[in-house]
């Protein structure tokens, strides 16, 4: 039933971020950045908790009242304060899970991914925690109820010597050593948390842990707006003698408590490993060929560390030379976090298509698209176009389905990635191949499926990363629009208004020149 | 930026708030009728053992090593424990429960939840915690009366045999 349900979800995601890139533009998408935001709403949540924390009593006698001084008295800081430690917490979860949904729906979970993926269900569980954990202190109503249900919930497994849940029976059973304990848990559980936010990004390079300050502000006001229209309250305070009633529960983090009290314990632990056992061993049952990992050529690489700086997923690392060619460093593939992107190829400097073929070889390639295949594709796409004008596409197996654009004018490579793409390719299409255009295009800027593809090319056509684009090659004959799965018919659009611009007098494609530029820049397909 | 993109950014984030704001607190959530209170029956009782001490013959004595030569021979594993809960003549409760610990020589382990009408009841509590096979150790009987969301706790003393409320 999973895989049934992985495209429609990949098909809406697609449709409201193609939403959001109109609304927010594609530098501001909030879809783009869903871990970033919620390291940022971490980040709010732990200031605001040192805050609080100053003011809160940690005795069972004196706890309530404490969190009340908060709230009332000096509501227009450690009220509003509280809050936002609230609130940010909850928008933590709600973008916890929805990157989670997207991950899946984006097919970004198995293979070298496996990692992210698995660390990320305990990283759930511990902000789960931490909620939970926070609304104990308050030691409301709301907190005797949590506590004494997670504490039943604990007492099934029967680890425990006496029911824990007996510490909450009489107002005198609960000891204010027992009542700490429960604070440091919500010191603890928190740095533990971040620990494991941490570990969940071991295997990212240039993981992005924070939003675009844009983003930022406008989340932080957006927080601050709901702080003061709704100010976080208690309910009445904790008495043990009575059972608590109507409880407004924080449904994001307290959800599965009334689940709890219909099924009783047993369900819910089963619903909370099984679950989680579910998660974790997808990525592991997910039937995708493994793409066969990058390989060094060493009589090629000189140790530039640039296919190390490039790759999305820290597969490439430098170690001293062993050949005994006088250089310092040579890169070496971890072929077990290789995704087979070939973003490392386009960065190397060796990758150029003009050597006779004979030597035909670079630093660093894909073994299914080394450097003497690529030319061949390239050439083979160019071969048969026999129009006036003649225009190749450069994209990616990721975005919108490319082969439909071939025509007598037209001709495509299709890359693992865009970032697969080595600049030279671009100078070698129009200096020996004879093309008159070049389109690029690849996932939708800003959902590259391998990460960092859109980001490098960009740079190296622009100049600004190596290998750059040759100052030679006319910019004014390459069009750079990115184009997510349903984008094909923008992007047809794109290619034929481009193709026509070519046919036209030269002086006419030239006065493009600024406009492309621009699209370069922002990288949207027009 | 547009100010048509700004007003739609604006309406997107309000959206969001709106239903953070909602979910953190709604819809209220009825744990527990307002007209019932809560009977919690928890014991925690160290049942009898098994099996009778028996005296060690001398013989057996000069066997064992003499740091351990005591003269009683005492099994430490308990029998499980039975407790039958009655609220105005219903049985609403009956169980056993088994000693705690690996060697089964802990205490027996109740803790029940039972919801009732707040207002006056009859309570009757039966405990066997011997190897018997019928009639009961520990009896007790009690009326009382709960306030709504009274939490009432039906305990048991060790020390003294005897069940109470509190
Ligand atoms: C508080 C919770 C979480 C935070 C703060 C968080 C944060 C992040 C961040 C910042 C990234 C890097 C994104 C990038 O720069 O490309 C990431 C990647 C990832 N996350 Fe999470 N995450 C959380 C929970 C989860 C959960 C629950 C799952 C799924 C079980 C998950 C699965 C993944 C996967 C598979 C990737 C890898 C994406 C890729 O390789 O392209 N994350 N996460
Ligand atoms: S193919 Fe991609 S993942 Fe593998 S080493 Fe090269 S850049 Fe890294
Ligand atoms: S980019 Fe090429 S030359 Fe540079 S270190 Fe990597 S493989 Fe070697």
């Amino acid at each position: 039933m999973l895989p049934r349900l992985q495209y429609p979800l990949k098909y809406i995601f697609l449709r409201l971020e193609a939403w959001g890139d109109a609304l927010f533009g594609s530098h501001y998408n909030p879809f783009y950045y869903l871990g970033a935001l919620a390291w940022f709403n971490f980040w709010i949540v732990a200031g605001t908790g040192i805050y609080l924390y100053v003011f809160l009593d940690t005795s069972v006698t004196h706890a309530y009242s404490s969190v009340e001084y908060i709230t009332h008295e000096q509501w227009y800081l450690a009220g509003i304060t509280r809050s936002l430690h609230r609130y940010s917490s909850d928008a933590m979860v709600v973008l916890a899970l929805v990157h989670l949904l997207r991950e899946w729906a984006m097919d970004r979970y198995h293979g070298p991914r496996w990692f992210a993926w698995f660390t990320g269900i305990p990283t759930l569980w511990l902000l789960f925690f931490c909620g939970v954990s926070g609304y104990w202190l308050v030691w409301d109503m709301l907190a005797q109820y949590l506590a004494i249900d997670a504490m039943e919930w604990l007492d099934w497994v029967g680890i425990f010597s006496e029911p824990i849940a007996n510490n909450f029976l009489t107002e005198g059973s609960l000891s204010d050593r027992f009542f700490s304990l429960l604070i440091y848990i919500h010191i603890f559980v928190p740095l533990a948390l971040l620990f494991l936010m941490w570990i969940h990004l071991l295997r990212i390079a240039r993981a992005e842990t924070n939003p675009p300050r844009y983003l930022a502000i406008g989340t932080f006001a957006a927080l601050f707006a709901l702080s003061l229209v709704q100010p976080a309250v208690s309910h009445g305070p904790a008495d043990l003698t009575k059972v608590p009633s109507e409880l407004h529960l924080d449904w994001f983090f307290l959800g599965l408590f009334p689940l709890f009290d219909i099924w009783g314990p047993a369900a819910l632990w089963a619903l909370t490993v099984g679950g989680s056992m579910l998660l974790a061993v997808m990525p592991f049952v997910r039937r995708a060929p493994k793409k066969p990992a990058a390989v060094v050529d060493l009589a090629n690489c000189n140790g530039c560390t640039r296919c190390f700086a490039d790759c999305p997923f820290g597969a490439v690392t430098m170690v001293p030379r062993t050949d005994g060619l006088p250089f310092e460093k040579e890169a070496v593939v971890n072929p077990d976090l290789c995704t087979g992107c070939g973003i490392c190829m386009g960065a190397c400097p060796t990758t150029t298509p003009f050597r006779t073929k004979g030597e035909l070889s670079c630093g660093i390639q894909l073994p299914d698209l080394d450097l003497p295949t690529l030319r061949n594709v390239l050439d083979d796409a160019v071969r048969p176009l026999s129009g006036k004008t003649k225009v190749v596409v450069f994209g990616c197996e990721h975005g919108a389905h490319l082969p439909g654009l071939r025509s007598s004018e037209v001709g495509v490579v299709v890359l693992p990635c865009t970032g697969h793409l080595a600049p030279s390719f671009v100078d070698y299409a129009f200096s020996r191949a004879g093309i008159d255009g070049v389109v690029i295009t690849g996932c939708r800027d800003g959902e590259c499926f391998h990460r960092l593809g859109v980001r490098w090319t960009e740079e190296r056509i622009a100049g600004k990363r190596d290998p750059a684009l040759r100052g030679r090659v006319p910019r004014d004959r390459i069009r750079i629009a990115w184009a997510g799965p349903l984008d094909l018919p923008k992007l047809t659009h794109t290619v034929k208004t481009f193709t026509e611009e070519l046919s036209r007098p030269d002086s006419e494609a030239r006065a493009e020149t600024d406009r492309t530029a621009s699209v370069a820049m922002t990288g949207g397909a027009e | 930026m547009n100010p048509l993109r700004l007003v739609g950014q604006a309406v997107i984030a309000a959206a969001v708030m709106t239903g953070i704001g909602y979910f953190s607190q709604a819809p209220a959530y009825q744990y527990f009728p307002p007209d019932h209170a809560l009977i919690k029956l928890s014991l925690s009782h160290a049942s009898q053992r098994l099996e009778p001490c028996r005296e060690r013959t001398a013989e057996e004595l000069a066997k064992l090593p003499p740091n351990m030569r005591r003269k009683m021979d005492c099994s430490r594993e308990r029998v499980p424990t039975l407790v039958q809960l009655d609220v105005d003549g219903k049985r609403v409760f009956e169980g056993w429960r088994k000693p705690s610990g690996l060697s089964k020589d802990g205490a027996s382990q109740f803790y029940e939840r039972i919801p009732v009408t707040a207002g006056t009841h009859r309570i009757a509590v039966r405990m066997r915690d011997s190897a018997r096979s019928d009639g009961f150790d520990f009896e007790y009987e009690a009326t009382a009366t709960l306030a709504p969301l009274q939490s009432l706790v039906l305990g048991f003393r060790g020390e003294t045999g005897q069940f109470n409320l509190r």
